[in-house]
């Protein structure tokens, strides 16, 4: 491996976007959840949906921020490190790129100074109305990025023009591509069901500390519900993009499922150690001739292992395989928290299930790792082509020093650390707090002069 | 081919369009962050704050839609320049993180958190400043190309040039950032401003001429355009472009009059006319270049069926985006008070 401008570019991307994808995932199901509470208060007048949104609000606001500031950088990146790609692809994805500021960055940044300093200024109607188009422009910013994203995963519509850049033939081609539905889908409700895993953990904690009770409980069953409905959808939209992928990108499937061998009756590796030198998996933990029927595969189908394809023309196999993993584990830690949840409320012990609040707050950032390492899976096991099949990676990258990426990478590390960890800080402090409530604060049942009853007492 | 020309001016003059609102919007947010360390105290660094922070983001955007533009748009231009620029440009983002964050991170930081975050917002706009100037520059001076790639060194944007340019655009940002404090603000922090703009108008006006006579410099068909060459001055086109600096001479003494009449708006107006004009002498300098003296608008654009998709878009969506735009201006249009901030 040879640190040049295409290894270092390659990482600052991946560390760049990394973290700019961590404020979507939670903006994007933070926004609607805020509308809806919105759209509660003013729909039944109970304080209770006010003071989660006032208390949510403020934590959206910070996130928001730096998924703003974060997403400007990649806007960037493309031309500062990727002029190649830039050149070439342009024709093709810029449209949608320009579609996206056109019709939803510029919606949600005007629409969010409303919804954060217009509270006092403009009337309830119209402040959810503000909320409403913060939400909507979220999701349509999900759409065109996730389209052109999906365009390189799977390209069509499009043809060489003659001076070796691409043009396209038929918009319609490129933005509805194999890939968009099931990744548009996967990702809306990834992004939901992150946030329902934040708000959980932070409602979850709030009642083990006996904090604004009847909100707490109002949001933790919001979020449980979300889990348990959306968890078993999400799992079958990923089976979808599974699919998909297996029609458009079987390297990408053969290396996140661990095949090394084309056969019949492929195996579904539950765990294992991919050597890409020795071309097998050590230590393999497996479920014979079950990948097949995953990936919806008959008895006597070949399905191909990357044995099929060259050295060179394989993803990373270790990485894909293992993201894969990690993110499938998340999926199916939602999904036992759910059912948990679900079967706690029905037996009308969700407020009183302490350990279930406790491992609500452990499973808190399982959103962001699923996410995360899902993009991992998808960008990764893309590798080596930036546009599928057409145009690789290495053909894609600026004619710039490495010395420049280096500096540059090492800064946005520096950046980024200072920056994020004081949100983090911050948005956890918040959280720690809890929202405002009307109800009386808590009544110590310790007579007064215990240490307990003192520290009752003296909490603010 | 007339049309596939025609496509791409309009796509030129619209991003052009782009890149003056920005300029117009986010300048004078960079410039209230320039002034923060001219502030008596924290208070009215607040109140500072509260004067542009409900619409920095959408503000902000428009450099999105600049950069996001010139990709859909004129890819190799983008292609051409953004490794050309890469040092600036990435110095750029990171300041813009900085001073970004701050806006909420002031609010929530304690103690020693609260300094940092303060300072961070207003060295991240001067520095923003400083990297946006120096982008400019450095596009200005031109990029060593070949075969449509970048071809040059890494330092290639940094010359005496570059830097007079990023000083001057520090000046300009705090008038537009002072000029806007006086529209948005009241009592003590009012008169100060009053001041400012009063300084800030004469440092414009030397930072503008200084600015000009450098870039007739830059290249000798800049020179030309103008009239002018090393021994003689060809009358007739100088006159035609005379006005220009002229008008600028105009309104920066208008500018100076009107902090002195205690005017509320009209210094803001002032203050962009003065960038429209210096924006429009760089246009009559570097016509017809999208990348100075080595890629027009045509050689750059992307295909015509991508040119005219975005149109569709953009025909009725930037009117609509003024239009809500326009409509939150007109919602905060109150002086800020003491409580404007919702936390
Ligand atoms: C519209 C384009 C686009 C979008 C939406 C994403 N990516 Fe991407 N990604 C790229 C366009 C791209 C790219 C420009 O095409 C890169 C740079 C180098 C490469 O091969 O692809 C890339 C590389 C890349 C890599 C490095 C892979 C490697 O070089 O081995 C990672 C880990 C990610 N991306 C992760 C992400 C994450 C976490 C995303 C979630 C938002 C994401 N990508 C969205
Ligand atoms: C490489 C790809 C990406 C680029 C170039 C990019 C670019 C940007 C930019 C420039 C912004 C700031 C807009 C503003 O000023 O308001 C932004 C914010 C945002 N991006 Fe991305 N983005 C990328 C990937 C993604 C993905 C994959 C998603 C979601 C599926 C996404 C969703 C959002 C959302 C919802 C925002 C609004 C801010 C926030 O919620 O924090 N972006 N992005
Ligand atoms: C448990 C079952 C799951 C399966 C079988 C699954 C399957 C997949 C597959 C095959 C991909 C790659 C798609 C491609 O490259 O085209 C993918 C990507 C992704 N996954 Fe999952 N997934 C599951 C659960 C989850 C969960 C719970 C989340 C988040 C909460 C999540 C978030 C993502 C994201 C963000 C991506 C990248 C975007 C995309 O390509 O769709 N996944 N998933």
């Amino acid at each position: 491996m040879e640190w040049d401008a295409l290894l270092l570019s390659r990482l600052q991307f991946a560390f760049t976007i990394g973290f700019h994808i961590i404020f979507p995932a939670f903006t994007i199901g933070l926004a609607s959840f805020l509308a809806v509470l919105e759209g509660l208060w003013l729909f039944t007048k109970q304080p209770l949906f006010k003071n989660l949104y006032l208390f949510w609000v403020k934590i959206f606001a910070l996130s928001f921020g730096m998924g703003v500031v974060s997403g400007v950088v990649m806007s960037y990146q493309f031309g500062t490190n990727w002029s190649l790609f830039s050149a070439i692809t342009g024709s093709v994805i810029g449209p949608l790129l320009a579609y996206e500021v056109l019709t939803a960055f510029f919606l949600e940044a005007s629409f969010l100074g409303i919804m954060l300093f217009g509270w006092k200024r403009v009337g309830p109607g119209l402040h959810f109305f503000s909320t409403c188009m913060v939400a909507i422009g979220t999701l349509i910013s999900a759409f065109w990025i996730l389209a052109a994203n999906s365009w390189m995963q799977t390209p069509q519509g499009w043809a060489w023009a003659d001076d070796g850049t691409m043009i396209a033939t038929n918009f319609v081609e490129v933005i509805f591509n194999p890939s968009l539905p099931s990744r548009f889908v996967h990702m809306v409700l990834a992004a939901y069901l992150t946030t329902a895993m934040v708000v959980a953990g932070a409602s979850a904690f709030a009642l083990l500390k006996k904090r604004a009770l009847s909100e707490s409980r109002t949001a933790l069953r919001m979020a449980v519900l979300m889990m348990a409905l959306v968890t078993p959808i999400q799992i079958l939209a990923g089976h979808e993009s599974g699919i998909v992928a297996g029609h458009h990108q079987p390297a990408k499937v053969a290396a996140l499922e661990g095949w090394w061998t084309t056969r019949t009756q492929q195996p579904t590796v539950l765990i294992g150690w991919p050597d890409e030198e020795a071309e097998t998996n050590y230590f393999e933990l497996a479920i014979p001739g079950f990948g097949s029927t995953v990936n919806n595969a008959g008895p006597d189908d070949v399905l191909p292992g990357l044995d099929q394809f060259a050295e060179q023309d394989r993803p990373p196999v270790w990485i894909t395989f293992w993201a894969f993993r990690i993110m499938v584990g998340m999926g199916l830690v939602m999904l036992t928290l759910g059912l948990w949840g679900a079967a706690a409320w029905a037996l009308k012990r969700l407020d009183a299930a302490t350990w279930y609040h406790r491992t609500l707050v452990l499973a808190a950032p399982s959103g962001f790792v699923a996410v995360l390492t899902g993009w991992i899976t998808a960008e990764v096991g893309r590798q080596p082509y930036v546009v599928y099949g057409v145009l690789r990676t290495a053909d894609a990258v600026s004619p710039v020093s490495a010395a420049s990426v280096a500096t540059s990478l090492l800064f946005f590390i520096v950046v980024y650390a200072i920056v994020f960890s004081a949100g983090a800080l911050y948005i956890l402090r918040l959280m720690g707090k809890g929202p405002e409530s009307d109800e009386p604060p808590p009544q110590s049942k310790q007579p007064p002069g215990t240490p307990l009853g003192a520290a009752i007492e003296e909490a603010p | 081919m007339v049309f596939g020309t025609e496509l791409s001016m309009i796509w030129a003059i619209l991003i052009a369009v782009a890149v003056f609102l920005y300029v117009a919007l986010d300048g004078f947010d960079l410039g209230v962050g320039i002034l923060f360390p001219f502030a008596k105290d924290a208070r009215e660094r607040d109140q500072m704050q509260a004067a542009i922070a409900p619409v920095w983001d959408g503000n902000e955007t428009w450099l999105v839609l600049g950069g996001g533009g010139l990709f859909a748009a004129f890819p190799k231009a983008y292609a051409a320049l953004m490794p050309a620029l890469y040092a600036p440009i990435i110095l750029m983002l990171l300041a813009l993180i900085f001073r970004g964050v701050a806006f909420e991170f002031r609010h929530h930081g304690r103690g020693l958190g609260a300094k940092w975050w303060t300072i961070a917002f207003s060295a991240g706009s001067i520095v923003a400043a400083i990297a946006q100037g120096l982008v400019l520059g450095g596009f200005i001076q031109g990029v060593t190309l070949e075969g449509g790639q970048f071809a040059g060194g890494a330092f290639d944007w940094l010359t005496p040039f570059s830097l007079l340019v990023a000083a001057s655009l520090v000046i300009g940002y705090a008038l537009l950032g002072a000029t806007w404090l006086v529209f948005k603000t009241q009592g003590e922090l009012f008169e100060r401003a009053r001041t400012w703009v009063k300084q800030l108008a004469l440092f414009t006006a030397l930072a503008m001429g200084a600015v000009s006579l450098a870039t007739l410099g830059v290249d000798p068909r800049v020179t030309e355009r103008w009239g002018l060459t090393m021994t003689s001055v060809d009358w007739p086109t100088f006159i035609q472009l005379a006005p220009l600096p002229l008008l600028a001479a105009a309104i920066c003494y208008l500018l100076w009059r009107g902090a002195d009449k205690r005017r509320h708006f009209a210094p803001y107006l002032f203050a962009v006319s003065l960038f429209l004009i210096g924006y429009l002498g760089l246009a009559v300098s570097l016509w017809p270049y999208i990348v100075p003296f080595a890629m027009t608008p045509a050689d750059a654009a992307a295909a015509d069926n991508a040119l005219s998709l975005m149109l569709w878009g953009a025909a009725p969506m930037l009117p609509i985006i003024l239009g809500y735009t326009a409509y939150v201006y007109w919602i905060f249009r109150a002086k800020v008070s003491d409580d404007a901030a919702y936390h």
